[in-house]
C-alpha cells in the first residue's frame, strides 16, 4: 500500500487539530454546542483515517477488530444511558482514555532512546494511571457502589507521601535506565495514587475531580504525543489539559470551593464533619391535598428541582404542575442551582428534556433575591443546594457553597423520599423549621398526587 | 520534529486551550467537559501506531487493549456529549404548547430543526 506523503499527513493532522479547537469553541454557547461536538467527532475521524494511510502498519485486521469492539461497547452504552447517570459515564470514558495513554507509553518505552523521551514516558505512565484509577473511584462514588462520603483513615497522608516518594524514585530510575520492570512498578504506584487521591473527596465535590482528571488525561495524551513524535496528540492533549484546568477552576468557583481545598481538605482533617445519623426532631409532614392548597392559592411559586426529581423521572410531571399552576394565574419559576443534579449544568439538561421553557429556568444569582417575594418554595428532591449549613456551619463539608435562599420564602415545601441526608451526607436544618412542610414519597408520585389535587381545586 | 518546535506548539496550544473555554456559562460546563473528554480519546491514533508496529504477541495484546480503551473514550465521549446537547432544545411540535416560548430566538429554532432526525 502506498503511504500518504508526510506533508499531506501533517496537513491532515493540522486540519484535525483545527477541528478540535473549533469544537471546544462551539461548546461555549448553547446555540453552537451541538455542531461543535459534531465538528470534534469529524476531526477525530479525519485523524484516525489519516493514521491508517500514513504509517506502515501490520496487524490491521486485529486493529480494526479492536476498534469495532471498543465502539460496539461504548456507543450503545452512551446512547442508552439514563440522563441521570451521565456524569459517571463521562468519568468512565475519561478513565479508559487515561489507561490507554499509559499503555501506549509503556509499550513505547523500549523505543525511547534518550532521557527526555523516557521522561515523557514516565509522565504519561504515572498521570494516565492516576487518571484511570481515580476515575474508577469517582465512577463507584457516583454510581453509589461505595459510600459518597469522604473516605479517610489515619495515616492516609503518610501512605500517600510514601507512594509518591516511591513513584518519584521509580520514575527517576526508569528515566536513567529504561527498565521495563520498574516502569510496571511505576504504573502500579500510579494506580494506587489515583485511588488515594480520590477516596477522601466528598460526594458533592466529585464532579470537580472528574474535570481535574479529565485535564490530567489530556496532559498524559500530550506527553504520549511527544514520545511518538505525533504533533496531533501533543496539540489535542494540551488543548484538553489547558481547557480542562480552566473548566475545573470555573466549576470549583461555581460551588464556592478551591481545587486545592477539595483535594487536600480531607488530608488536613476536621473539615469533613457531618453525620449520617437521622435526627429525631419533629417535622411537619402533610398530605398532597394540603400541599395543593398551599400552591393553588399562592401568587408566586418557585420550584427548586434536585437530583431526586431526576432519579424519579419526575421532570415531565414537574413541568405539567408548573403549567397547571400558571393556568390559575400563578407565577411559576424553576430555580436552578449551578450544581443541581450531579454536575454543573446537569439539571438544565434534565429539565430541557422535559420541555421546560428556558425562560422559566432561573439561575441562582437571578432568583435568589426573589425568594423573599415567593409564597411557596417547592423543593423537589433537592437537599444540599438549599441547606443553610453552607452559610452557618463552618465545620460542614458544604460550608461556603452558595445556596438557593429558599428559607426566605413564606412557606417551604419539601418533596422527599425520607429524611435521609443528601449526597454530601449532612442533615438539613431547614426541614425542622416552622414554615416548612414535608411530603414524603417518590418525587414523581408525590408530584402526580399534588398535580391531581391542584386540578381538583 | 525537533524539540524546540514541539515546545513552541505545546505552549501555543496551552494558550489556545485557556482562551477557548473562558467565560462559559455553568449551564454548559457538563457538555464542555464531556466534549473535551472525547477529544483526548484521540490517543487512539497513538494506540493504532503502537499496535501496527507490534512485533511480539504480548505487545500486540497490550496495544490492542489500548485501542479498545481509546476507542471507547473517543466514540463513547462524542456520542454521550451529543445526547446531552440533544436535550438543549424543545421537542419539535410540542414546543408551541409551552408558555413563554414565544420569545425563543431563531437560534433555538435552528437547533430543534437539526435535532429532528434524532428524535425517536
Amino acid at each position: 500500500m502506498t503511504l500518504l506523503d508526510p506533508t499531506l499527513t501533517s496537513l491532515l493532522y493540522l486540519a484535525a487539530a483545527v477541528f478540535f479547537i473549533l469544537a471546544l469553541k462551539g461548546l461555549n454557547s448553547p446555540r453552537t454546542a451541538r455542531r461543535g461536538n459534531l465538528i470534534g467527532a469529524f476531526g477525530a475521524l479525519v485523524a484516525v483515517v489519516t493514521v491508517f494511510f500514513s504509517v506502515r502498519l501490520d496487524n490491521i485486521p486485529w486493529i480494526l477488530g479492536a476498534i469495532a469492539v471498543g465502539s460496539g461497547v461504548a456507543a450503545p452504552v452512551a446512547r442508552r444511558v439514563k440522563m441521570t447517570q451521565m456524569p459517571q459515564l463521562v468519568a468512565l470514558f475519561n478513565g479508559v482514555g487515561g489507561g490507554a495513554a499509559a499503555l501506549v507509553a509503556l509499550l513505547e518505552l523500549p523505543a525511547a532512546d534518550d532521557g527526555w523521551m523516557r521522561l515523557a514516558v514516565v509522565f504519561t505512565l504515572l498521570v494516565g494511571a492516576v487518571s484511570f484509577s481515580g476515575s474508577a473511584v469517582t465512577f463507584a462514588k457516583l454510581q453509589e457502589l461505595m459510600t459518597t462520603r469522604p473516605v479517610v483513615f489515619p495515616g492516609l497522608p503518610a501512605v500517600m507521601g510514601a507512594v509518591l516518594l516511591a513513584a518519584v524514585g521509580a520514575a527517576a530510575a526508569v528515566v536513567l535506565g529504561g527498565s521495563l520492570a520498574l516502569a510496571l512498578v511505576l504504573l502500579l504506584l500510579g494506580l494506587v495514587a489515583g485511588v488515594l487521591l480520590v477516596l477522601p473527596v466528598g460526594g458533592a465535590d466529585v464532579p470537580i475531580v472528574i474535570s481535574l482528571l479529565n485535564a490530567f488525561t489530556g496532559l498524559a495524551v500530550a506527553a504520549s504525543g511527544l514520545v511518538l513524535g505525533n504533533v496531533l496528540l501533543v496539540v489535542a492533549g494540551t488543548l484538553v489539559g489547558a481547557s480542562g484546568t480552566i473548566l475545573t477552576r470555573a466549576m470549583a468557583a461555581a460551588m464556592g470551593r478551591s481545587v486545592a481545598g477539595i483535594l487536600f481538605g480531607a488530608f488536613r482533617g476536621g473539615s469533613t464533619a457531618g453525620s449520617t445519623a437521622v435526627s429525631d426532631r419533629p417535622v411537619r409532614s402533610s398530605s398532597a391535598e394540603d400541599v395543593a392548597v398551599l400552591l393553588g392559592y399562592a401568587q408566586r411559586v418557585i420550584i427548586v428541582p434536585g437530583y431526586g426529581l431526576a432519579v424519579a423521572q419526575g421532570q415531565h410531571t414537574a413541568a405539567e404542575l408548573a403549567l397547571a399552576l400558571e393556568s390559575r394565574g400563578i407565577s411559576v419559576d424553576f430555580a436552578i442551582h449551578p450544581v443541581a443534579g450531579r454536575m454543573p449544568g446537569h439539571m438544565n439538561v434534565l429539565l430541557a428534556e422535559a420541555n421546560v421553557p428556558y425562560e422559566s429556568l432561573k439561575e441562582m444569582g437571578e432568583i435568589n433575591s426573589q425568594f423573599r417575594t415567593a409564597d411557596v418554595a417547592l423543593v423537589v428532591g433537592a437537599n444540599d443546594v438549599v441547606n443553610p449549613a453552607a452559610k452557618t456551619s463552618a465545620g460542614s463539608p458544604i460550608y461556603g457553597m452558595p445556596i438557593l435562599e429558599v428559607a426566605d420564602a413564606r412557606q417551604v415545601v419539601f418533596l422527599k423520599r425520607s429524611l435521609r441526608p443528601g449526597f454530601a451526607g449532612i442533615e438539613n436544618d431547614l426541614m425542622y423549621e416552622p414554615q416548612t412542610t414535608l411530603l414524603f414519597g417518590d418525587a414523581k408520585e408525590s408530584l402526580t398526587k399534588v398535580l391531581g389535587a391542584v386540578k381538583a381545586l | 520534529m525537533d524539540g524546540i518546535s514541539l515546545l513552541t506548539i505545546t505552549v501555543l496550544a496551552v494558550f489556545v486551550g485557556f482562551e477557548v473555554v473562558s467565560k462559559v456559562s455553568s449551564t454548559l460546563h457538563t457538555p464542555l467537559m464531556s466534549g473535551a473528554n472525547a477529544i483526548h480519546g484521540i490517543i487512539l491514533v497513538g494506540a493504532i501506531i503502537v499496535a501496527g508496529q507490534a512485533a511480539h504477541p504480548w505487545v500486540l495484546a497490550v496495544a490492542l487493549l489500548a485501542v479498545v480503551l481509546a476507542t471507547a473514550n473517543l466514540v463513547g465521549g462524542f456520542v454521550v456529549t451529543d445526547r446531552m446537547l440533544e436535550m438543549f432544545r424543545g421537542r419539535p411540535g410540542k414546543v408551541e404548547k409551552q408558555p413563554g416560548t414565544s420569545r425563543k430566538g431563531t437560534a433555538q429554532k435552528d437547533m430543534s430543526r437539526e435535532g429532528k432526525e434524532s428524535v425517536k
